[in-house]
């Protein structure tokens, strides 16, 4: 089980995290991995802090619950950082990685703990691929390049069909999310 | 000879609609409820699409549900509904209709705690209080176990020799709303192994006119009740024979209780659902170690395998056994009191300890498993259980 990723995702209600964690699984497994997606349900109000989880192996998951120590935690919004401690649980070797326009070293520093931080604009870049600031898509693509779960042009694929699936076909849509993810792959800056 | 299966990344919910789909039961009377809206959604999605011949019924409660589904189960049609905590409640008078008049309904019910306080995540203490209403009750781990319950459940319910409803549980929103790997048979294959419904007695066979809910006396209940009672003991080999069936479709293979690393197991916990998947993680981690622990995890627990429960548990030395639901007995909860009853005739018994936990969708994580693994080694090095049931996780 030394292959199992566990993620977390902290966002807002509204900012697309449950799905998020939705398409990551349903493209994980579209390229043959044992996943898991959830958010942890609670009231979901718009703007509210919430939560939500990814578990990724090569081998059949079984826990049930929420994840404690996460290998990499997913921030959708810097301002949840002081509010809510992002870094809870996070592993000694795991990611910390941002949505942000500040460098890894600014993040760390807010943190104010030695802990591995990668940082993308996701909200720029959405803005600039699919026109609107939803930064879940740009954020997968980081991901992609922290972690190795998947290669990522295998991920791009399983992820171009869903999408195509889920927009019933509006290409500009997914074109869009796709073009997202792969600036957000080549832009990510570790720290 | 396993089918050529779709794999899917699907929610617990979604993967029950699939298997009622494939079913097609004749009638499906059924009332929203969190967090079982999503199979009556996607049912009615189904409908809409022409992909199921189902009849329908949008009712205004759980009451009119189940009432609906047990007047077209009397009259002949394969009928199913679906539930959830208070609804289940509101059903209660109901469920002894449906097997009192040994009417085989197939129900999903998805485990949530009642209300009060209102609370809208798992517990089981909805299908605890049902355990005595005459259905058989099957518990899924994963979102894969509810869609192969639901299908082995129509069989089980069906068999000349149980004539019972059934309720095949799986737990809120963990298992009901989250995304993991299923497995999906084709279609014809679940078509061809429910068969067609072929009741012997029913209400619209004129050829045939039987009466359905008379009134009964002293003098014919008492039979009728033993009779229930003797369907449920011969629901335990049909459960088995059904499930060797459908290892052969699905190479899937079930039982009445699943044995996890048991062989030489001296310390073992026993929990239903999916609280059972994050304990194997934890026998795994302990094992790792070199430890001797393992899980037991029921699946049916109407008809209760007894005996069968006691000669799996004969080699360990300290079992613990999780409820997921308070019963105010003041003695544990209801798995506890009736394992510990099954090893009253027992000639070896091990410590035993009670656990309440999960209560309204409380996290159940690896560590607190962990603790109840190292309270049973202390109980073991004293040679005595050092309290018999408490609550685990929990601000006193």
């Amino acid at each position: 089980m030394s292959d199992l990723v566990e993620i977390r995702w902290h966002a807002r209600g509204g900012q697309g995290a449950k799905t998020a964690s939705a398409l990551l699984a349903e493209s994980a497994m579209s390229a043959g991995k044992f996943v898991q997606g959830f958010p942890e349900y609670g009231p979901e109000r718009m703007g509210a802090p919430i939560l939500a989880f990814n578990r990724i192996g090569d081998e059949p998951i079984t826990i049930h619950s929420n994840v404690e120590e996460p290998d990499v935690v997913m921030v959708l919004d810097p301002t949840l950082i002081g509010p809510v401690d992002v870094t809870e649980g996070l592993k000694d070797n795991g990611i910390l990685l941002v949505n942000t326009s500040q460098s890894p070293a600014e993040v760390k520093q807010k943190i104010g703990k030695d802990v591995k931080v990668a940082t993308v604009d996701a909200s720029a870049i959405s803005l600039a691929t699919i026109g609107r600031d939803i930064p879940n898509t740009p954020m997968m693509g980081a991901l992609l390049k922290l972690v190795s779960i998947l290669p990522f042009e295998k991920f791009l694929e399983t992820v171009k069909e869903d999408l195509t699936r889920k927009f019933h076909g509006r290409m500009n849509i997914v074109e869009g999310n796709l073009m997202a993810m792969r600036r957000a792959y080549e832009e990510v800056q570790v720290g | 000879m396993a089918n050529e299966q779709r794999l899917a990344a699907m929610t617990g919910n979604e993967a029950v609609a699939h298997a009622l789909r494939q079913i097609d039961p004749d009638v499906i009377a059924a009332y929203p409820i969190t967090p079982q809206t999503d199979i009556v959604q996607y049912y009615s999605q189904f409908v809409s699409d022409g992909l199921v011949k189902t009849e329908m019924v949008t009712v205004e409660s759980e009451h009119s549900a189940m009432s609906a589904t047990i007047g077209a189960s009397a009259a002949g049609a394969r009928a199913m509904t679906a539930t959830s905590s208070q609804g289940l409640a509101l059903m209660w008078e109901m469920l002894h209709i449906a097997s009192g008049y040994r009417l085989p309904i197939v129900m999903p019910v998805v485990n949530r705690a009642l209300s009060g306080p209102i609370n809208i995540h798992c517990d089981h203490s909805d299908t605890m209080g049902a355990l005595t209403t005459g259905w058989i009750q099957i518990y899924a781990e994963s979102a894969q176990e509810a869609y192969d319950n639901a299908i082995q459940a129509v069989r089980i319910a069906e068999d000349p020799r149980v004539l019972l409803p059934t309720m095949v549980c799986d737990d809120g929103f963990i298992t009901s709303h989250g995304i993991e790997n299923v497995s999906l048979l084709p279609d014809e294959v679940v078509k061809g192994f429910v068969g067609e419904y072929k009741p012997s007695k029913f209400l619209l066979n004129i050829s045939d006119p039987v009466t359905v809910g008379p009134l009964v006396l002293p003098d014919y209940y008492t039979e009728l009740k033993f009779q229930q009672a003797e369907a449920m003991k011969a629901a335990k080999q049909v459960i088995l024979e059904v499930a060797e069936e459908y290892a052969k479709i699905s190479g899937r293979k079930y039982g009445l209780f699943e044995e996890y690393k048991m062989d030489d197991a001296e310390r073992v916990v026993v929990v239903l659902s999916s609280a059972a998947g994050t304990a194997k993680a934890v026998v795994n981690q302990l094992r790792a170690k070199g430890e001797k622990v393992g899980l037991l995890k029921p699946r049916v627990l109407r008809p209760f395998p007894a005996e069968e429960l006691v000669a799996a548990l004969s080699g360990a030395k300290a079992v613990a056994v999780m409820d997921r639901a308070e019963t105010f007995s003041t003695q544990g909860g209801q798995l506890f009191t009736e394992l510990r009853a099954a090893f009253y005739d027992a000639p070896k018994r091990p410590l035993m300890r009670g656990y309440v936990f999960g209560l309204g969708g409380r996290d159940t994580t690896v560590r607190e498993i962990g603790k109840v693994f190292e309270d049973l080694r202390g109980d073991l090095e004293r040679g005595s259980v050092s309290e018999k049931y408490t609550h685990l996780d929990v601000r006193v």
